[in-house]
């Protein structure tokens, strides 16, 4: 020990993350073709990991990074050479040796047919994504004529928190999903009934405040067609006020445990409208409960309360 | 995990049906409770069975002892047809109105139960009675069919029509399948081990496992249930499986309009089900095994059920069988109203006490079946053929039919024919002479269409009589032999209403997982009543391509094979018959 040691002990300085899981080793390497084009890619990858890193656009609804897949839309379906049906991109691993095609003829009429039965069965006004498909596959809902079988139905609003509206519903079981074992454990919704009579519910389909539900809002947060929604959208979305190129979105850090997730927080006219949380954030992956969600009202309360505080 | 329910609490009769399912009550929580969730199918028929429907007490009840969670449990409970969540008359006549039973007057018997009893599916009971319409109920042959299922303390569920038919061939010295139908006592298992039963399992034992395999690849016997999945193949990948338990599952749950195969050798040979289930575990090393039947099938449920409880008894079931050290046991879930629970996946999540959906494949049910294990699921009549390949040895058997069709095949003649029902030829004998066995059509009609395989089958016109009823015969003329149905449709029949039907079943069976076959089997329902009404969008060319683009879409990208073949029988129809729509 030289003299110029300090006599104390200096802690080493605080990881900013939690620690990161032990490294696997590296996954083999496969070699793959990609409409037409050679690609070596790790084994491990799904076909739709190994289509993006190509730079090609796969569509997904019922997708979500931070969910299990379930491979229900079949909107990412993609053709293999020798296979008798298309397979779902979003599930299916690569195998050496796979020849897929992302764009032929098969493929576009099961993309473009998924899109129709969506598009005339489901309203989806607030599924922006959903409609840019609809204009990329040339799909044309309306050609199934109006006097079609829809999932139509009255809105559930039956809290002060979130708006269900299930005639938006694609059925993609995100927010099943995100409300069970992918994140909240608390299972108040389930698939019910089955055909095209399949819904979410809660048991019997009581109101949501007879249910389990905690309120994290992670339903919403998974939903991509805006059929779960903050109460605070739906009530602007029907005075038209809801106007999102006036939004600006701010990521900041939840003020109410020691966790620290990052919140998102969309606001309008100066006034938070949404949270959300990213979903690559290692603390969140989206995720957030119903105080980060929705525990927001103190920051304009206090605006209005005390006008000159700000 | 917090069981949170509301609402009744369960009264002492609620919790003594659950009870007699799931034992009495242990202070099971957490894992330990939910490790017994393949208990939640079986407890959900013993409440409808004691109440005539799903009591919310009974279901809190249920949630909390397996710790299922409330919702969970509500989506289980409304996948499955028999089971009702509101109160619903103990008696419930279901009156099939499918194909084979349209064209016998189903609709005479519809308008006189509703004349006796009132509407359909209603609530208030007149009689103590409530009738419903149903799918394919399994009784083909004895057209038009009904089931009551009754519920009470010591209910009976029975076919109306109570007597059980003989099958048209019996008393014929060649038959292997059917030889014991109606000769040999089926509660009986002295009589079935007199008639040469359990030899094929003593000889398997001698031979072991691996020759065991061998013989069953020799004999090339393929799947009968409707896929032609070489049998031996399977099997061999799960006795190589390393993930332990293996577990083999009879698939009893024939649901495919126009079959009745299954039913007929559950009801007059159980112990053949159970021996072939039993050489299949001893060959992959399985301890357990399930067979799944059909909810609509009680009396084929109570015969193997006294069947595997006679054969624990004889020593032919449990540990140590036969001396062997090998030990095996079975147990009987039944369905409850699904047909896409005969699909192998939805099967396995069925069993699991999950809502039946099918599974992405792969994995494949011999990597990773029932509960994640590798999985031997097999029909009830391929696993009927395995005594016979182990008595004769594979060579002799694949001797049988053709080179690619081998052994004995059954065949469920429906319709307008003279003696329908179930009948066993070698493989190889052409559609004609198979009718011509049944006598034909009857009053001098002709025939104008026969449906191959079910409903997820192939529509044929009379041009094509003459085609051998094997796969690859079948398959040369764009059809299939699905799981062996054979349905003859005469000239006065209106097809266009059949195919309405046919629409209706896969729109109503559709599990609803996946937007190609939730939504593409409603629409091709929509688009088929367009072009019966006359009320086509556009003209009736743009309506057939636009059918044509929806069977496409749910052929190519659905789930399972339900979706994937929703429009075989439709589009066969269309491009084979001459359709007044057209």
């Amino acid at each position: 020990m030289s003299t110029s040691d300090p006599i104390w002990f200096t802690p080493p300085p605080r990881p900013s993350r939690p620690p990161a899981p032990p490294e696997q080793p590296e996954a083999t390497q496969v070699d793959i073709r990609i409409d037409g084009q050679p690609a070596r890619v790790p084994g491990t990858m799904t076909i739709l990991e190994a289509c993006r890193s190509r730079g090609i656009d796969t569509p997904t609804l019922c997708y979500l990074e931070n969910l299990t897949p379930v491979n229900v839309c079949r909107v990412c379906v993609v053709e293999l050479a020798g296979a008798r049906t298309l397979a779902p991109a979003c599930s299916r691993k690569v195998e050496a040796g796979m020849d897929i095609q992302t764009n032929s003829d098969r493929v576009k009429l099961a993309r473009k047919m998924v899109l129709e039965f969506l598009g005339s069965s489901v309203d989806l006004s607030t599924a922006p994504q959903a409609q840019s498909y609809i204009k990329r596959y040339e799909a044309r809902p309306e050609r199934y004529g109006s006097d079609v079988e829809t999932v139509d139905q009255p809105v559930k609003i039956d809290n002060d928190l979130y708006v269900r509206d299930y005639s938006k519903c694609i059925l993609c079981y995100k927010c099943v999903e995100a409300c069970g074992t992918d994140a909240q454990n608390t299972f108040a919704i389930a698939v019910a009934a089955r055909g095209f009579d399949a819904r979410i519910s809660t048991e019997n389909d009581v109101p949501l405040p007879e249910s389990a539900c905690v309120y994290c809002g992670n339903c919403i947060g998974v939903c991509p067609t805006g059929a779960l929604m903050f109460k605070s959208e739906y009530e602007m979305r029907q005075a038209g006020t809801w106007d999102e190129t006036r939004q600006t979105k701010t990521d900041t850090i939840c003020p109410y445990c020691g966790v620290g997730c990052t919140l998102t927080l969309h606001t309008q006219d100066n006034r938070i409208v949404k949270v959300t949380s990213p979903l690559d954030v290692d603390v969140t992956h989206g995720h957030l409960c119903i105080k980060g969600r929705f525990g927001f009202e103190f920051v304009q309360n206090r605006e209005e309360n005390s006008g000159s505080d700000g | 995990m917090d069981i949170r329910v509301h609402g009744p609490k369960a009264i002492a009769a609620e919790r003594a049906a659950v009870d007699s399912v799931l034992g009495a009550p242990v202070p099971l929580t957490g894992h330990a409770a939910r490790s017994r969730r393949d208990l939640l199918l079986p407890a959900l028929h013993a409440v409808q069975s004691r109440f005539g429907w799903l009591t919310p007490g009974a279901l809190n009840y249920i949630s909390e002892r397996l710790t299922v969670p409330p919702a969970e449990l509500f989506g289980v409970a409304t996948f499955y047809h028999l089971f009702s969540l509101t109160p619903q008359p103990p008696h419930v006549i279901y009156v099939c109105d499918d194909i084979a039973c349209r064209i016998q007057g189903a609709e005479v018997r519809c308008a006189k139960f509703e004349a006796e009893f009132g509407p359909a599916d209603n609530p208030v009971a007149k009689n103590g009675v409530t009738w419903r319409r149903s799918p394919c109920l399994g009784q083909c042959e004895r057209a038009p069919a009904t089931l009551v299922i009754e519920a009470g303390e010591a209910p009976l569920s029975y076919s109306l029509l109570q007597e059980e038919g003989l099958i048209p061939q019996f008393g014929q010295p060649r038959l292997r399948l059917l030889r014991r139908i109606g000769r040999v006592d089926p509660e009986s298992v002295e009589a079935y081990r007199s008639d040469g039963g359990y030899r094929a399992l003593e000889r398997a034992i001698q031979l072991g496992p691996q020759e065991v395999i061998r013989e069953v690849i020799a004999s090339n016997l393929v799947g009968r249930g409707g896929a032609a999945f070489p049998t031996g193949r399977k099997w061999d990948a799960v006795a190589k499986a390393v993930a332990r338990p293996h577990y083999v599952v009879c698939n009893a749950d024939e649901s495919e309009p126009g079959t009745f195969k299954d039913r007929i050798l559950m009801e007059g040979d159980p112990f053949a089900v159970i021996e072939g289930m039993t050489i299949a575990a001893y060959a992959t090393a399985s301890e357990r095994g399930y067979i799944y039947i059909r909810g609509e099938y009680p009396l084929a449920t109570r015969r193997v059920d006294a069947a595997i409880r006679a054969a624990r008894v004889a020593g032919l079931l449990g540990n140590d069988i036969l001396g062997s050290g090998f030990s095996f046991d079975i147990e009987v879930r039944r369905g409850a109203g699904a047909y896409i629970c005969g699909e192998e996946t939805a099967l396995f999540n069925s069993i699991e006490g999950k809502r039946g959906e099918p599974r992405n494949k792969p994995p494949f049910p011999v990597q990773a079946g029932l509960f994640g294990k590798p999985t031997v699921i097999n029909n009830v009549e391929t696993l009927v053929n395995v005594p016979l390949i182990i008595l004769d040895g594979g060579q002799a058997f694949a001797g049988v039919g053709t080179s690619g069709s081998t052994g004995p095949k059954l065949f469920c003649l429906s319709g307008h024919i003279v003696r329908p029902g179930l009948y066993e030829v070698p493989f190889g004998c052409t559609l004609r002479e198979v009718i011509e066995m049944a006598g034909g059509v009857p009053n001098g009609k002709q025939i104008q269409a026969i449906l191959l395989g079910g409903a997820a089958g192939t529509f044929i016109g009379p041009e094509k009589l003459d085609v051998p009823l094997t796969f690859e015969g079948t398959r040369a003329i764009g059809a299939t032999l699905g799981s062996g149905v054979v349905m003859i449709f005469d000239e006065t029949v209106d097809m266009t209403d059949i195919l309405t039907r046919v629409a209706a079943f896969f729109r109503d069976e559709s599990c609803g997982q996946c937007v190609p076959c939730r939504v593409g089997t409603v629409r091709q329902e929509e688009l088929l009543a367009r072009l019966k009404s006359g009320k086509t969008i556009g003209t009736k060319a743009d309506e057939l391509a636009l059918l044509k683009e929806i069977g496409q879409a749910m052929r190519d990208a659905s789930i399972c094979g339900l979706g994937q073949t929703a429009s075989n029988a439709i589009e066969s129809a269309l491009a084979n018959l001459k359709l007044p729509i057209l």
